[in-house]
């Protein structure tokens, strides 16, 4: 049913595309550096839950996760353009399925991800949280199913969205919702219950988890609960993505 | 085996009926022309036929594959060039070729000779590794039609190929269109509201208006449906003498002048002129095609184009923001 020729077509548009586009590439990452450098410095004196770090340190992964999380929605919610300029015409025309449509998007909006994160790790390498090789590479394969699944999301809302209009939208009643609810700014363990609850449906909150488990050794929950999680919405967003694409026509 | 088998289409969208139940057959190698004004449904068609639109109701075969149910294989057969461009701007000329091929599984050691072929055929070799957001609308015109063509369909669609083109491009489309059929038995479904196009393209032509066709034949035997030769005269007109005139077919009477439809004006057109009355100015020429849709649809296909196509779209529009 994957047509690998196709998807390897499709990686490689956006590759080209992407870096074509580099000035997208920078700036995605603006405002999760505000995050990090102002209000993490500006709070520096803020309590750190994780002991013998810094507040800034502990959310350096909340902030990796927040870049993976815009990053790989904008990148999903895109296909909303390319509906509108017709370029998506060409490829729903192609005798592909639309699951190879579906993964080659996928693998792209996880490219994307993959490039900011490298960014990001340097930076915060430098300045914020020292971190060796080994390190680095767990943070890169921890960061790939989040970004997988958020693209997801991303396609799946794209594809079912008619114009730009709404995109603003799900920036507003779902992107940034999935970050404040996910403890990437403050520990769970002790915010209030409604936060708690909403964070334990929320994927993000197990990504953050995983990624401080990587960097500082302690998360509020386990590697195997964190992975299990990640897991299951994966699959739960696959399904729903190649239900869209499925769906997928041609507009007007 | 028909290249295509067209039973009872429809597609209607919220207060338009787009295509209101088309049923045709077009033999293998055939240029079929598909005729009509802008929102007559020409595009929605080629779209349903092309999977891309699913129907209302009704189906269709396409290389022997149904639509609704095996949308893959009857991509496989297919080639596509869309009336409004669907090139990619991000990327140059060639990695737009390059990229379809691969797409449309073209095998690997084919695709650069088969990339270069097509550069030269549409006359790109020279800007194929530049940006096509710095193409001419001609150019992107050409790109597209390349890449409907490089993967070789048995059967192509070509949406309005020619719309916007130069007249030196539109010359070279119609050369390779016509080689594509001698060479490649390659069946051809092309759309267009030039007259001038299918009459020279087309071995039949579907009139289409308002979802439905009206009239289908070849072009010769829709020419000879209106009468060979037109002659329009103005003065004051014996009218009751011309119409018992054995060459005449019919006279019409509009715009302040009368519109007759004879045989052979070049014989009779003095035997005309001398039963006509006090004639003030006279025009003769050979029916066009635009005659043909005027007497059949009962409308002229430019004047009504622009008002038609903004009528269904905008309607649509404006049932989508209101929710409807």
């Amino acid at each position: 049913m994957i047509n690998l020729n196709a998807v390897y077509a499709l990686l490689l548009r956006e590759v080209k595309i992407f870096f074509r586009e580099k000035e997208r590439i920078v700036s995605m990452l603006i405002s999760p550096l505000l995050f990090l450098f102002v209000m993490g410095e500006g709070l520096a004196g803020g309590h750190s839950p994780v002991p013998g770090y810094t507040y800034q340190q502990f959310i350096f992964p909340g902030i990796m996760a927040m870049v993976i999380l815009f990053t790989s929605i904008t990148y999903g919610l895109y296909i909303i353009w390319d509906k509108r300029l017709d370029f998506l015409k060409e490829v729903l025309a192609a005798p592909i399925s639309r699951s190879t449509l579906f993964v080659g998007k996928s693998l792209g909006g996880m490219l994307g991800a993959m490039i900011e994160i490298l960014m990001l790790l340097t930076i915060g390498a430098i300045f914020i949280l020292p971190l060796n090789v080994w390190k680095a590479l767990l943070c890169l394969a921890a960061a790939l199913p989040m970004s997988y699944l958020v693209t997801n999301m991303g396609l799946t809302i794209g594809a079912r969205m008619k114009s730009m209009e709404g995109f603003g939208l799900v920036m507003s009643f779902l992107t940034w919702p999935l970050f404040f609810f996910s403890g990437a700014l403050f520990d769970l363990a002790t915010s209030a219950r409604y936060i708690q609850v909403l964070s334990l449906l929320n994927p993000v909150t197990y990504s953050v988890d995983l990624l401080r488990i990587i960097m500082l050794g302690q998360g509020a929950f386990t590697v195997w609960a964190d992975l299990g999680a990640i897991a299951v919405f994966c699959l739960a967003t696959t399904i729903l993505g190649v239900s869209a694409f499925g769906d997928l026509q041609q507009e007007k | 085996m028909p290249a295509i088998k067209i039973q009872n289409l429809v597609k209607r969208y919220s207060e338009v009926t787009a295509v209101d139940g088309v049923s045709l057959e077009i033999p293998d190698g055939e240029v079929f022309g598909l005729l009509g004004p802008n929102g007559a449904g020409k595009t929605t068609l080629i779209s349903m036929l092309a999977t891309l639109v699913k129907p209302t109701s009704g189906t269709a075969l396409v290389a022997g594959r149904d639509i609704r149910t095996e949308s893959l294989e009857v991509r496989r057969n297919i080639g596509i060039v869309f009336q409004e461009p669907s090139v990619d701007d991000l990327l140059t000329g060639r990695e737009n070729l390059y990229l379809h091929s691969m797409l449309y599984g073209v095998p690997r050691r084919e695709i650069r000779p088969k990339i270069e072929t097509m550069l030269g055929l549409v006359n790109l070799a020279d800007r194929a590794d530049s940006l096509v957001k710095t193409y001419s609308g001609g150019m992107r015109r050409r790109l597209e039609i390349a890449r409907g063509l490089i993967h070789g369909p048995k059967i192509l669609f070509l949406d309005e190929p020619t719309l916007g083109l130069d007249p030196a491009s539109r010359k070279a489309v119609w050369t390779h269109i016509r080689e594509l059929k001698e060479t490649h038995n390659t069946t051809i479904i092309l759309t267009t509201h030039y007259m001038e196009e299918a009459d020279s393209l087309a071995d039949r032509i579907a009139i289409i208006n308002k979802g439905k066709i009206i009239e289908l034949d070849t072009p010769a035997a829709l020419k000879k449906k209106v009468g060979q030769d037109l002659v329009f005269l103005k003065g004051d007109i014996n009218e009751a003498a011309v119409r018992a005139l054995p060459f005449v077919d019919s006279v019409q009477r509009g715009d302040g002048r009368f519109t007759i439809s004879m045989e052979n004006a070049g014989a009779n057109l003095q035997a005309l002129l001398n039963a006509g009355g006090r004639i003030e100015e006279v025009e003769v020429r050979r029916v066009t095609l635009d005659d043909v849709f005027l007497k059949f649809a009962g409308q002229q296909i430019s004047e009504d184009a622009e008002e038609h196509s903004e009528s269904i779209f905008e309607r649509i529009a404006v049932n989508k923001t209101q929710g409807k």
